[in-house]
């Protein structure tokens, strides 16, 4: 028999408000095997936890109840505190009586009620708890950083510094990210390239750092410390390791009208491409969509000039398989697509930009060399107007838009505003903006700036329609404060697009298990606690995969995704979850069924000898499990058809011991 | 949630990973839901057994619910699809004994979920109280 | 400010428009091809059926203004759809002149004879019921 204890927390008056605490505390005293049972406003406190291990020791506790908050906040604080006092962690078994009943529960009845059929719960489980003991596994001293924008360089360049390996595998022929595509970054203005490229330069010379470029995640196994990763890199038709980025094919290649993804298809390239002047690698790719030799086996002038004889047309994608000890994501964000907002005309006309178009029309590596002109006709342009929110901050049910505020928007729209009226002062610049949202270190000064020193014009409303007509566009928005409809003969519209979050986010989660939100946002483990580890042990989260993101923002949550991978990698051995699956041997009839259905491979069969009567053996063919790898789902105990396999934690027994305490 | 005086007992069982999640969060945003409403942590839906769910109903539960991660969005990658079929076998089984089908219930609650989570189960015994009480399966020997 | 609370009540229910969902930003009236013709724009019908200033909507001219082209439903962002207000407080006032229901049958007679009944109202009743 188990003496239990049990401990009713008030938590102030979240739990004490709606359920009578000192009710629970009296109601569960007579339970089997209870022997002391007590309240106090704060169990989770110095004082709170003092009590705890008092009263182990006084009363010889061998298990101990916990009426507080959901096991996932404070679980862990209380096998500590059990441990410190010399129990099993595993002994201990929390009530939620917080989120699952104070909470939601307005009548005081009602509420004690609930908590004290919770209670028995739980007392009925710890009756049937067994003290466990966490297994240990190795920790592979390697990271792995999905996604080489600032968010991944920044992670990567922190872990590596630390001293540990780290790959980073970007799907891009080059790191650099979105980031690399910016001209100017608010509110200081310095030049984006100028502060990023000499972190690439970095990222490429560090020895602890190796990149995966124009490569992609294609599979992993493996749990916390002992990831497998799959990585293909796909072929590029031209040798990495002997390319020296010179530039001459690039140069030669008679295949020159291919969109240039870099310029958002504002120009063109050429099939063989090296995306842009600073890229790491610097390494030319071909792209075999547009290749005559690829396309037709004619051509081959790539070859021809390459002095160093890197084009290798044969090449074909090849897989790497690694190990890691941890794995970051850092998958970014898009724009979303305009083709969808008709009103404001931007499949008809090419005047009508996305703000990150606008980026590389400023962008002196842009496709105009940074001279501010219209794309459709070069001319430069004397009205522009600038709308906010397109496709933020709409109802849930819109098909076109997101929900969230996308959260840049209003400053780099402040930014191309006054970048625009700077370099060019005669020309017009509207705004249009619902609300300018600019919480952030100097952001609310720089907005004021834009308006007070460079004379932008922000119009409180919303663009309603914007008409092609001749070579002018037609704007029409509403001014709520003017109280007045206006009519803007613009030359060009600039479209603040909502991000988000990059296709290849979704596919990714499903590989790791990391759970995302209905915006394919990835979700952190806690939204204030713990907000750049994912909820699956292992895998952290590195700037706008998991929420739209500036570039501090982004380099800071890099830097304390960094930060709790050092912390990981750190360790030499990890203590796993002893809440694992075992089978009985004696009733395991052998028959493979737990084995089929184990996600992990961690269950095996081995041939075992069993003593029989009459100093005889037999030899049986029973289920053995691995538990490193053994992640503790319970998918096995419920294929057993001889009710061999067990989960310990969550024992059959114990869980219909729950079901019958509920229900009695 | 009372129907003509009468409360309905649910069980219910919830992964510890998505909609047990999903239950603190709708706890955290006060959102309210029957104190009928029982629930039972396991670490996946595939770690309930069918014979949970019986037991459950032997016992005296008017209405058993399960709550697991989205299809493919399993924290141990295929747990989830195992119970949608061990479900909709055991499921097909009750009804062939004539168990009312909508007394056991298999839903897909996420993390971020909170809102889905009261609504479901608000609905849940809303449905099962307007079905009144379990007598088929209940054992009377249990009979409190 | 004067509110009216039976009216606002019965505009939102008649409407089936939750005022409270609108975000302020003026789409709806930066789309609206009769601004300008129109003394209370479509933001404004939204904001006051929410304050429950509804007289002033009822006896402005604005209602018959509006053409019902349905744009300001189609761009808001947050799906409040404008028109329908306007449509729903045109409503009240059509009620009031004992103007309860339309016939089908009635109405030819009523485009041809009856002057009291705003062409804009049948226009509209008709734009309404062939969405």
């Amino acid at each position: 028999m188990q003496r239990i204890g049990v401990f009713v927390c008030w938590c102030g008056s979240n739990i004490a408000g709606t359920v009578d605490v000192h009710a629970v505390a009296d109601a569960l005293k007579n339970e089997p095997g209870v022997v002391f049972s007590t309240q106090y406003q704060y169990m989770c406190s110095q004082a709170g936890q003092d009590m705890i291990k008092e009263a182990i020791k006084e009363h010889r506790l061998s298990g101990i109840v916990i009426c507080s908050c959901s096991p996932r906040m404070h679980e862990a604080t209380f096998r500590k505190t059990a441990q410190a006092a010399g129990l099993n962690p595993y002994m201990v078994e929390i009530a939620n009586i917080r989120e699952q009943c104070s909470w939601i529960h307005k009548d005081m009845a009602e509420g004690t009620e609930k908590a004290i059929i919770l209670g028995k719960a739980a007392i009925a489980k710890v009756n049937l708890n067994a003290p466990l003991t966490p297994g240990e596994s190795p920790v592979t001293k390697r990271a792995l950083v999905i996604g080489g924008g600032i968010a991944g360089i920044q992670t990567a360049l922190d872990i590596a510094d630390a001293g540990f390996e780290v790959d980073i595998v970007e799907k891009n022929p080059t790191i650099g990210g979105k980031m690399a595509q910016l001209d100017k970054t608010f509110p200081t203005l310095d030049c984006a390239a100028c502060i990023l490229t000499p972190k690439m330069v970095d990222v490429a010379q560090h020895e602890k750092i190796r990149i995966f470029s124009f490569s992609e995640v294609t599979e992993v196994k493996g749990f916390v410390g002992n990831f497998t990763a799959r990585i293909m890199k796909k072929a590029r038709y031209v040798r990495e390791d002997i390319c020296t980025g010179c530039g001459l094919c690039t140069e030669k290649c008679p295949q020159k009208k291919v969109p240039n993804e870099f310029n958002l298809g504002m120009d063109n390239r050429r099939a063989v491409y090296i995306p842009f002047a600073q890229a790491v690698p610097k390494v030319a790719t071909i792209d075999p969509n547009y290749c005559t030799m690829l396309k037709s086996g004619k051509c081959g002038l790539c070859a021809k000039v390459c002095t160093a004889g890197a084009i290798d047309y044969k090449q074909k994608d090849e897989f790497i398989e690694e190990k890691y000890g941890a794995i970051v994501v850092a998958t970014g964000f898009n724009p979303i697509s305009m083709e969808k907002y008709d009103e404001f005309a931007y499949n008809q006309s090419k005047d009508v930009v996305t703000s990150l178009e606008y980026e590389r029309i400023m962008n002196a590596a842009g496709p105009t060399a940074g001279k501010l002109l219209r794309p459709s006709d070069g001319k430069h342009p004397h009205t522009i107007v600038f709308v906010q929110c397109v496709g933020s901050r709409c109802a849930a049910c819109d098909e076109r838009g997101k929900e969230y505020c996308s959260k840049i928007c209003c400053m780099y729209t402040a930014k191309h505003a006054m970048l625009t009226r700077d370099k060019y002062p005669d020309t017009d610049v509207y705004v249009f903006y619902i609300d300018v949202r600019t919480p952030g270190k100097n952001f609310d000064e720089f907005y004021r700036r834009a308006v007070e020193d460079y004379g932008v014009h922000y119009i409180k409303g919303m663009v309603g329609k914007v008409t092609p007509d001749g070579d002018k566009l037609i704007v029409r928005g509403s001014d709520l404060i003017g109280n007045k409809q206006l009519n803007i003969e613009a030359d060009m519209v600039v479209l603040a697009a909502a991000i988000e979050p990059d296709k290849s986010a979704r596919p990714l989660a499903t590989m790791l298990t990391a759970s995302m939100d209905t915006n394919d946002f990835f979700t952190e483990a806690h939204p204030k606690l713990r907000p750049v580890e994912s909820p699956t042990a292992g895998v952290f989260l590195s700037g706008a995969c998991q929420g739209p993101k500036d570039i501090p923002d982004t380099v800071a949550q890099a830097g304390a995704a960094a930060s709790k991978v050092i912390g990981l990698l750190a360790k030499n051995k990890l203590t796993g979850n002893p809440c694992v699956a075992k089978s009985d041997e004696l009733m395991c009839n052998g028959c493979s069924s737990c084995e089929r259905v184990c996600p992990y491979g961690a269950i095996t069969y081995v041939d075992k000898e069993f003593r029989m009567p009459n100093r005889t053996t037999l030899v049986r063919r029973v289920a053995s499990v691995n538990e490193a790898v053994c992640q503790g789902c319970g998918a096995c105990t419920v294929a057993c058809p001889s009710g061999a396999m067990d989960l310990k934690g969550f024992a059959n027994k114990q869980i219909m011991a729950e079901v019958d305490a509920i229900c009695k | 949630m009372q129907v003509n005086g009468y409360k309905p007992l649910i069980v219910a069982f919830c992964c510890n990973w998505c909609s047990y999640a999903g239950a603190d969060l709708a706890g955290s945003n006060r959102l309210s839901y029957p104190a009928e409403v029982k629930i039972i942590r396991v670490p996946c839906s595939c770690r309930v057994n069918p014979m949970f769910i019986l037991r459950a109903f032997q016992r005296g539960a008017d209405g058993v619910i399960l709550c697991g991660c989205h299809p493919g969005d399993c924290h141990y990658t295929s747990g989830n699809y195992f119970t949608r079929r061990r479900m909709a076998a055991l499921f097909s089984m009750l009804d062939f004994l004539g168990i009312e089908r909508a007394r056991t219930r298999v839903e897909w609650v996420s993390a971020a979920e909170g809102a889905k989570f009261a609504a479901t189960m608000n609905d849940f015994v809303e449905t099962v109280a307007a079905l009144g009480e379990n007598k088929r399966l209940e054992d009377l020997r249990c009979k409190r | 400010m004067e509110t009216n609370k039976y009216l606002r009540k019965e505009i939102i229910r008649s409407s089936g428009v939750n005022p409270l969902k609108c975000m302020k930003c003026g789409k709806c009236s930066g789309t609206c091809p009769a601004y300008d013709e129109m003394e209370y724009h479509p933001h404004q019908f939204v904001y006051m059926v929410e304050t429950g200033d509804i007289e002033p909507l009822m006896n402005s001219k604005s209602i018959y203004k509006c053409l019902s082209c349905f744009a300001c439903v189609d761009r808001c962002p947050r799906g409040v759809e404008p028109a329908k207000v306007v449509e729903a407080v045109r409503l009240a006032v059509i009620r009031q002149q004992d103007k309860n229901h339309l016939k089908a049958d009635d109405i030819p007679a009523i485009i041809d004879a009856d002057a009291d009944m705003p062409q804009q109202a049948i226009v509209s009743a008709f734009r309404k019921y062939a969405k």
